[in-house]
């Protein structure tokens, strides 16, 4: 008889658990691997090093998010994260120096602090967090839960995050797009005067 | 000019970085992805193509002065696909006015295609853009090796 209460006490204890994706020491050990390599980046000076440490960073969290379920944001994360600014950076690299200065141990104490008040803060913002993938959570509760519901009906796609971010939030997804626009136009006027020309070679100061 | 071995490993994977960018783009209402995701994968390949053969070959095949063009095609798609809705009567991006009266909601399938293309575009000649304009410029002559 004991035991039977005791094992409804189990199952009702293991339902009230939110979900986790996956195994916990996956993503303990995808967690290390991110701190291992962000640790590396700051020690290193070679930036062409840095550069390819940065892609690996964006690798490994989008296998974080993978393991947290998030397949749209892994995907996003591992095109433009490792993919994209990977090569940005080392074209980058290629046209300043190669190697970071050192800097004096006086001006690292400013930093140093803002870094350390930022992540504290931040760590004790997550006291009040709900715990991940918890039903009743405000993410998840409202205007979510009305989209998860909501979309068979209204738009009648399979993928719902395609739902909300093309037709739900379709204006937001325009200001994306302007934004995306806005950067490679910047970079065309400040960068690419030889590319309207047809891709020749920018010769400013030789006349 | 990159190694023998980078050039054809990069061969052979242009046409399928292309194949899975273009999935992934007209994938994308029925699993992870879409225009942005696709937008990106496209220009990759151009800009692997690049890091492999040089600057010069990719450039004959998607000229520099196409790429302005090509990001301001896709935001006016974007943006065209919301005024086509407001001259048909509903609001802006409205996609049920596109194919009213329909059981399966063809207008919403349609808007979500024609807008993620607009996506897709711009992303792709934007980040060509930002390459072409960091990788077009000559760089400094360098004392010290990589």
């Amino acid at each position: 008889m004991m035991m039977a209460d005791e094992q409804a006490a189990v199952a009702q204890a293991a339902e009230s658990v939110p979900a986790v994706s996956g195994p916990i020491f996956v993503e303990i050990f995808l967690l290390a691997l991110l701190f291992a390599t962000a640790i590396s980046m700051i020690r290193m000076r070679q930036l062409f090093s840095v550069a390819m440490l940065s892609g690996i960073y964006s690798l490994l969290s989008a296998a974080f998010f993978v393991a947290l379920d998030a397949v749209d944001v892994a995907f996003t994360e591992a095109a433009v994260g490792a993919g994209i600014s990977t090569v940005l950076i080392l074209t980058g690299v290629a046209l300043t120096a190669k190697w970071e200065m050192p800097v004096d141990r006086e001006r690292q104490i400013l930093p140093l602090a803002i870094v350390i008040v930022t992540g504290g803060a931040l760590f004790y913002a997550t006291l009040d967090m709900p715990a991940f993938g918890e039903a009743t959570a405000p993410a998840n509760a409202y205007v979510g839960q009305a989209y998860i519901d909501q979309t068979p009906t209204d738009i009648d796609v399979p993928n719902i995050v395609t739902a909300v971010l093309a037709s739900y939030r379709g204006f937001d997804t325009m200001g994306e797009v302007v934004v995306v626009f806005t950067a490679g136009l910047a970079c065309l006027l400040l960068l690419g005067v030889g590319a309207i020309r047809g891709g020749g070679r920018n010769d400013d100061g030789e006349h | 000019m990159g190694h023998l071995i980078l050039r054809v490993t990069i061969k052979l994977l242009f046409a399928p970085i292309l194949l899975f960018a273009l999935y992934v783009q007209f994938h994308g209402d029925y699993g992870p992805g879409g225009g942005f995701q696709a937008g990106v994968i496209f220009a990759a390949a151009f800009i692997l193509h690049a890091l492999g053969f040089g600057l010069g070959s990719c450039q004959r095949v998607i000229p520099p002065n196409w790429l302005p063009v090509g990001m301001a095609l896709g935001v006016l798609i974007y943006m065209g696909c919301g005024f086509y809705t407001m001259f048909l009567g509903g609001n802006f991006l409205d996609y049920d006015v596109i194919q009213p009266d329909s059981t399966h909601h063809a207008g919403q399938h349609i808007g979500i295609v024609v807008v993620e293309i607009g996506v897709g575009l711009a992303v792709a000649a934007t980040m060509l853009q930002i390459f072409y304009a960091f990788a077009g410029r000559e760089p400094e002559p360098m004392d010290d090796a990589w």
